[in-house]
Formats: C-alpha cells, structure tokens, sequence
C-alpha cells in the first residue's frame, strides 16, 4: 500500500473489510474471519487505554450483558459463556463494569499496569444494601 | 414489470420541472430523498405521484433539510440504487457540505438544480449563483436551456454519471422559473426507449453485497486524502468529456437531438461572441442573427457543460473570433465572474489575439432584454474596430443607477 500511486488504487475512497469474499459473517468467529489489512479489526488500540477490565470468572452468571452494549465488540463469549476481554480493542471505557449485575461485579477496571492475578486474588466482598 | 408503462404523445406541453419528474421516472429512480424548495418543488412532486400512481417502483424518502436529502441519496447510492433529487438556491447551499461527500465517494447520484439567486435579500428568481457555488464540489454539471434539454439532459446525466469508468454524480441545471415554470412543447421518448438508453443500474462496491462487505466515506488524512483528490481530479479532466460526448452521440441517434459540449452558433466566421449560459444562450441567438442583418458577424457560444469545463472545446470554438463577452449571471464577489475567469485560462497560451470582456447579468431573476445584447454586441464590435478593449473590463448589465463598471 505504501508504493501505491493514486492511480493504483481503488478509487472512492472505499475499504474492503476482508480479503476475497465472506459467505457466512454471523456464522464465522472474528479470529476464523479473513479480514483485510484494512479492517478496523486488524489494527490494536489497545494503547488508547488508561485503565483496563479485569473480570473475574468466580462472580460472572453468564447474562451477556458486558457482550451485548460493549461498543466495540471486544468482550470475548463462546457458547453464551463470557471468557475474557479483548486486550487488542478494548478502549477502556468501562461500559461492561457499568452494565454488570453481580455482587460483588465480576468485572471492575483497574489501572492498566496492575497486576491481574494479585486484583483477583483481593477482590471486593459483597456490598450490603442499605434499605 | 409490477408498475405501469405510461402512454405519452411524442410532444407534450410541460415545463422545465416537469420534464425533469418525466425523465426520472423513466429512469425508474430507486430511491429519491428530498425536499422541497422553491422553484425546484414540483420535480419531486412530480416523481412523488409518479410513485404514488404505480408508474415507478422505488422509495421516496421525506427527510427534514436539503442536508438530510443529499444525505439520504448518499446512503441509498452507497447501498446500491440508482439515486436522484432536486434543489434550488439556499437548499442547494445547504447540500454543499455532502456534495464534496458524493463525489468523493464516487456515488453517480443525479441532481437536478433549478437556479435560483442566493440570499441576502431573499429571492426566490433565477440566476446561477447556485450552479456556481457548486463548481468545485467535483460533480459533473449539465446546463439545460429550455424544457426540452431539462428531459434530455436527465438520461445522459444517469448514463454518464453510472458509467463504471465515470462513477461521479452530475447535475442538471436549468433556469428558475424562465426553464422550470415554461411550458413548452417537449419531444418525449417512449418509457422503453428512455429506460433502454439510461441502462439497468449496475451498482459497483455496494453496501449491500453481503458478500463483499466495505467500508465507504473513510477517514485518509495527509497520507491518502491528496491520492483520492488527484484521482478525482483526473478523472474529471481526462475521462468525463469523452463519455459525454459518446452519450451525446447516442442520444442523437435515438431521437434525432444533438447536442453538444460547447454548442456554437453562427460561429463559423463570427468577428464578435458572446459565451453564456441557460435560457440566455437562445435570446443571444436570436440577437445574433438580427446583428448579422445589421452587418456585424456576430455569434454565440452556449456552454453546455460547466464541470468538467471544456477548455479545448472552447478554445476551439472562439480561436478566430476578435472580441468575445462573457456573461455571467452571479454575482462574483470580489472578483471578476467565473466565465470570464475559465475562458481567459483556456485562451491564454493560445494564439488568439480576442479582446476578452466581462458581464453580470440578470441577477435575482433581473431580465437580459434583446436591447441589453443589441448593446453589447455593438460595443464589441467597437473593440473590434479599435483595436482594444474600449470600456472596463467588467461591467454590469441592466443594473438601477449610474453605470456600474470595474476593472
């Protein structure tokens, strides 16, 4: 890309998303899809990021919420089970924390050079509710 | 086919507006988002009881700003529909913003402009501060000078503009109210001779080909932005006239009506000319020919398309010519008027020893009379028998008080 002219490219100010065509997007995990060079999904933005989510797989019950409103589809659900977040396009907005209805919250953000397995290890107790 | 043919006379009266609502159907536009504004309206209206009355299968979009129309033809041009939508003067200043947007995008989108001065003060009359304003925005601009070139215009804007070498939308301009509010009589096609000539619609990169999935109105910035202009840029210069030219040629063997990209008159042995365009071009005519009864060999030169400006055509047409007068009709600001800025670029490394002047006329809706052109063409032939240019460079015409002159 770097060498091209600008009467080598494609013209209209256009990306294609994936290398050659894609029959079934719903059907295919992102890491099964052959996205081009171009696609958003192909590029890190992980140093957008000042705090980061841990989550802690002892509180999740699986309701998908962080799944459903994160923005940029960087919580990882195999089976409608939550497995982890992606490091690579995760911005660090803290929406899945928010949306998270566990107590204690099975994800809470943390600064970004802390350490995962000593947050997990002391994690917050149950929060009592004040009536 | 689910909508119905409709039976039409080969001449039928219509104006300028209603010529245009005609063409898009037989287009059979896809989608068309609009809205309405003086003197444009009733072109909408038109395609909207089109719709309405099953002679076209489409969608017409009712959305709250001129901004919001463009807008709304962009999506459902990316998405893969044959796309158009009508403006005038302060809703067509509105657009400007997604105009750039449009062609940058390479969206063969069809705008049909009715010309309409540009406030302040407020008028709703013709004149082409309009089509002006929209010169740089990359679109392929069209001008119709009556009715009958308003309808046929629309089939080759659609067939220059979808073509897969082109892919950049156009525009069709014809005068507010003297063009789209004249009812003349209108040569038509039949809807398959109109339909058949403009082509199925053959989207390329649409949204909607699930299979191959993109991304359209990307963000470049310095790395990419100037690659995607210069690409643009050459393409209008090199690629557009040529495919005109072939859609003119095409046109004319399917109704018998030729046009041309820069349409001479009288300018074979012309000594004095005058350049202008819309429903101007035909009184200059006119003018023209009672000035050669007079003894002057006068002609006229109407511009046809404006962007891509057709410089060679020009300098072809004008290299024997002693004084020419560009006449623009908008008020330039500052400067002198955009006619008279392009004829002067395309003739200056030529040979040409003309005498170039320039003329405001007719703003907000102000009439250019025979008498007005009688004048002019004998002043030029005055700077023909001096040798110079005798009067200012730029003048205005027809305008209240003393004589208004610069330059």
């Amino acid at each position: 890309m770097a060498n091209t002219g600008w009467n080598e490219f494609e013209i209209g100010a256009m990306l294609r998303s994936f290398d050659g065509g894609i029959d079934d997007i719903a059907g295919t995990l992102q890491e099964d899809r052959n996205y081009s060079q171009n696609n958003s999904f192909s590029a890190s933005v992980a140093d957008w990021r000042i705090e980061k989510p841990v989550f802690n797989k002892d509180y999740c019950i699986d309701c998908q919420f962080c799944w459903i409103y994160c923005p940029d589809i960087s919580i990882i659900s195999r089976d409608k089970k939550m497995v982890g977040v992606d490091m690579d396009h995760c911005k660090g907005c803290g929406i899945c924390v928010e949306v998270c209805p566990t107590n204690p919250k099975s994800l809470l953000m943390f600064p970004e050079h802390a350490d995962e397995e000593t947050e997990i290890a002391r994690w917050p107790e149950k929060e009592t509710k004040e009536k | 086919m689910a909508f119905d043919k409709m039976e039409l006379r080969d001449i039928e009266v219509w104006d300028g507006n209603f010529a245009a609502a005609q063409a898009m159907r037989q287009c059979q536009i896809d989608v068309v988002a609009a809205y309405p504004i003086t003197p444009s309206t009733p072109i909408v209206e038109g395609y909207a009881k089109f719709l309405a009355d099953n002679y076209v299968e489409g969608e017409f979009v009712m959305v709250e700003s001129e901004h919001a129309a463009m807008s709304g033809c962009i999506g459902a041009a990316a998405a893969g529909g044959r796309v158009a939508t009508a403006t005038s003067s302060q809703g067509f200043a509105l657009m400007v913003e997604t105009l750039y947007q449009a062609s940058g995008m390479r969206l063969p989108i069809v705008l049909n402009v009715v010309n309409r001065a540009l406030a302040a003060p407020l008028n709703v009359n013709g004149d082409h501060s309009d089509m002006y304003l929209g010169r740089d925005s990359g679109w392929i601009q069209f001008d119709a000078y009556c009715p009958q070139d308003a309808y046929d215009l629309n089939f080759i804007a659609f067939k220059v503009a979808e073509d897969h070498d082109v892919r950049l939308p156009a525009m069709v301009h014809q005068d507010g109210f003297m063009t789209s509010h004249t009812a003349q009589g209108v040569k038509t096609l039949t809807d398959d001779q109109g339909y058949n000539f403009v082509g199925d619609f053959k989207p390329m990169n649409d949204m909607l080909d699930f299979e191959h999935p993109v991304t359209h109105g990307v963000q470049t910035e310095e790395d990419w932005h100037f690659e995607h202009k210069a690409r643009q840029h050459n393409d209008l210069m090199t690629k557009v006239l040529p495919k005109i030219q072939t859609a003119f040629d095409e046109f004319e063997k399917l109704s018998g009506r030729k046009y041309n990209i820069v349409e001479e008159y009288d300018m074979a042995d012309a000594d004095v000319a005058v350049v202008c365009m819309g429903t101007s071009v035909e009184t200059a005519r006119e003018v023209a020919t009672e000035m050669r009864a007079k003894g002057i060999k006068a002609g006229v030169v109407g511009i046809r398309v404006i962007r891509p400006f057709p410089f060679e055509q020009i300098k072809a047409a004008l290299k024997d010519v002693k004084a020419i007068a560009a006449l623009d009709r908008s008020s330039p600001n500052g400067a002198p008027g955009m006619l008279f800025n392009e004829i002067a670029g395309a003739l200056f490394n030529t040979d040409t020893k003309a005498l170039l002047s320039g003329y405001v006329y007719g703003l907000g809706g102000r009439d250019l009379t025979k008498a007005h052109l009688t004048d002019l063409f004998t002043e030029l032939q005055a700077n023909v028998d001096a040798g110079k240019v005798t009067t200012p460079l730029q003048q205005f015409i027809g305008v209240r008080g003393p004589k208004l002159s610069f330059l």
